[in-house]
């Protein structure tokens, strides 16, 4: 079995093993590469009919290309889509320029989020963080408990052995399940080439700069990069010597910024 | 290198502060691994400490990690030698974090068993030795670290060598390489170092390119049933094959009822017609005719694995609380699950003071190990952990939480 297949069938057991668990479960969809290659995974673990909502969470400041991808591919996949949105603090004029990037992460992801889970009363979220991404994410499980509070207790997580996942739930508490977890960056370009995965079009060199992570227009910058297709992205991953994010805003405003936002339950 | 190939997955032990981070570190940074801004990180983060500095800081990111200089839970990173590629796996040296470690570990296929040649064995070296030993890790690197602290003396590292091999043999552990460095300064890890001429042996780097990818030996189907769906009015079986494969149209039987079944067809999104499916593979199937099939049964090729409701096994208590007579646990193998209690102790030990043994205990204290009979309300299925592992590994929860890991003898 090679290198991506074997990853491949790894994410799907526990996508399975996820959806066995708990039935009160939902996908978390950024529209961005990692969460779009795990949504193609969960089609495959469940033969193109995912049985849970994909939730896209909404802060506003989206590129528009990220809104149109998401819209046709809902179409195509014919998905249940979910926007999550926290509106009363977009009308109060929320915005990464206002106050702390921190705060504006916290309000429009994190809480945002916070309303989702309990609207829909789920028990469990499918994520699609990696651990080669940062150094915090490195140390997660691939089902995570956060507390009533969202709090993630890093300090105390359950052991995970031989494929067996810790899924009880306390009322009020939920998992995070992470089946990407051992994908690496230049793995998830590998398999988007393999898949042929449709991909939000700012990935791609324009004018000499292409963004190697998206999220919010506000607080992403673009790196500088020839690549205009899938193929010269593999290239330029395999023998890049930055780190990924180095263009998250949220990333740099003190270096702990990252495990704060983990704890109060960020992404 | 090929690209398809995979990486392969090395667990780093030892005792708390003896240097594994750092060690990591260091592999990362002279190898090329660590991206310019990651080292400038670290770099203003031990600035801020006020050190010089900190290569641990690449594994350890935790604020509290960092302002105590310890590793608290167990982590992951990837790098690369000319030959291939690895994921590290790093795991928390202190008895408290043991929890950690043996999630580590169980993910690993070699280990790079870790001492600090100045303190030389202590606990957590002796647990973490036995647990490979346990998990059955055959591939083993010791490094005789901090080698600097003891002026790079032969004479030091040969009288270590002998004191751990002797110690090592006892657990059944048979390292394939006992190795001086220094990680601090990169002494033998990814370059030779002239401090240590007089060693003629690899570098940390030339002792991992030898380790091999664990061979995919071919054995009798075992496919445990994970979930049932229903598909477009299709009922689809799902599961990944822990040994052997299966085929088309072949005859299996279904386990604990000893049924004989037919696969009609091996499902696979947007594939058709998949003729075969193998070890690893996370598959669906489909049998012809109507059969009552749920979760936690087993497809397998033959009439060979136990189907029992007492199971005789070695474990290891993991969590901080220790085990009393009469605590209700579930036992988790593969996709079964069965209520259980431990209807028997023969024997518990810990094994950083061998010395202490207690036969027909009533009682495991947290990271002691044990042989113990185990009694299932139900009967599952399993095989012995020499013969296929996957189904010879179990997990004990209590209160919905993993406390003990174990292997079927």
């Amino acid at each position: 079995m090679d290198h991506l297949t074997r990853l491949e069938n790894k994410s799907i057991y526990i996508i399975r093993e996820a959806y066995y668990q708990f039935k009160e479960i939902a996908m978390l969809w950024s529209v961005g590469k990692d969460s779009t290659t795990l949504l193609w995974l969960c089609r495959k673990a469940f033969f193109g009919h995912i049985p849970f909502p994909i939730i896209h969470i909404d802060t506003g400041y989206k590129f528009p290309e990220m809104y149109q991808f998401r819209d046709e591919r809902a179409k195509e996949w014919n998905l249940n889509l979910l926007i999550g949105k926290n509106e009363e603090k977009l009308k109060e004029g929320m915005g990464p320029n206002q106050g702390s990037k921190l705060d504006c992460c916290n309000e429009l992801k994190t809480n945002a989020l916070k309303m989702v889970i309990k609207k829909l009363n789920l028990k469990a979220i499918l994520l699609g963080i990696r651990r080669d991404e940062h150094g915090i994410r490195a140390k997660e499980r691939y089902f995570s408990p956060r507390d009533s509070q969202f709090k993630w207790d890093y300090e105390n997580q359950p052991a995970e052995l031989w494929d067996q996942y810790q899924s009880t739930v306390e009322e009020e508490e939920h998992f995070r399940i992470h089946p990407l977890l051992h994908f690496t960056e230049f793995d998830i370009w590998d398999y988007v080439k393999r898949e042929k995965l449709p991909i939000v079009p700012l990935y791609f060199s324009k004018n000499g700069k292409r963004f190697r992570s998206i999220g919010c227009v506000t607080c992403c910058s673009p790196i500088d990069s020839e690549a205009k297709n899938i193929e010269e992205i593999v290239e330029e991953i395999r023998i890049s010597k930055t780190s990924e994010r180095s263009g998250r805003a949220q990333d740099k405003e003190n270096i702990y910024t990252m495990q704060k936002l983990r704890a109060l339950g960020y992404m | 290198m090929g690209e398809e190939e995979r990486a392969l997955p090395i667990v780093i032990v030892g005792h708390v502060d003896h240097g594994k981070s750092t060690l990591i570190g260091r592999l990362l940074y002279d190898t090329d691994c660590l991206p310019a801004d990651k080292y400038s990180e670290i770099q203003k983060s031990s600035e801020m400490l006020g050190r010089i500095v900190e290569f641990a800081f690449v594994m350890d990111c935790l604020e509290e990690e960092r302002s105590r200089g310890i590793t608290i839970d167990t982590t992951q990173t990837f790098f690369k030698t000319s030959k291939r590629r690895y994921v590290i796996i790093d795991a928390p040296g202190h008895k408290e974090f043991l929890k950690n470690m043996i999630t580590g570990s169980s993910q690993a296929e070699a280990a790079l068993l870790i001492i600090d040649s100045f303190e030389g064995v202590r606990d957590q070296t002796k647990r973490h030795a036995y647990i490979l030993g346990m998990l059955g890790l055959k591939q083993v690197c010791v490094l005789l670290n901090k080698i600097d602290l003891v002026n790079y003396s032969q004479d030091k590292f040969l009288e270590l060598k002998a004191e751990i091999t002797d110690f090592l043999n006892k657990l059944n552990v048979h390292p394939n390489f006992i190795l001086p460095i220094s990680a601090i300064h990169g002494d033998n890890v990814a370059n030779p170092s002239k401090k240590i001429s007089w060693f003629d042996g690899p570098t940390v780097l030339q002792a991992l390119d030898t380790f091999k990818e664990l061979k995919v030996e071919e054995k009798p189907l075992r496919l445990p049933i994970q979930d049932s769906y229903t598909i477009d009015g299709k009922k689809i079986l799902v599961g990944r094959i822990e040994a052997g494969h299966v085929r088309k149209g072949e005859s299996v039987y279904l386990l604990p009822g000893r049924k004989k079944v037919e696969v009609k067809n091996i499902e696979k999104f947007l594939e058709n017609d998949v003729a075969i499916a193998n070890f690893e593979e996370s598959i669906g199937i489909r049998l012809k005719g109507r059969h009552r099939v749920k979760r936690g049964q087993i497809l397998t090729a033959d009439l060979t694995s136990t189907i029992t409701n007492r199971i005789k096994a070695n474990i290891f208590w993991m969590d901080p609380m220790g085990y009393r007579t009469g605590d209700a646990l579930l036992f988790r193998c593969v996709t079964q699950e069965a209520p259980c209690r431990i209807e028997k102790i023969y024997r518990r030990f810990d094994p950083a003071s061998m010395e202490f043994t207690e036969e027909n205990a009533s009682s495991i204290r947290s990271a002691e190990v044990a042989d113990i009979l185990i009694r299932l309300d139900e009967k599952v299925v399993v095989d012995p952990f020499n013969e296929i592992p996957e189904m010879g590994r179990f997990v004990l929860e209590k209160d919905g939480r993993p406390v003990a890991g174990g292997i079927i003898l």
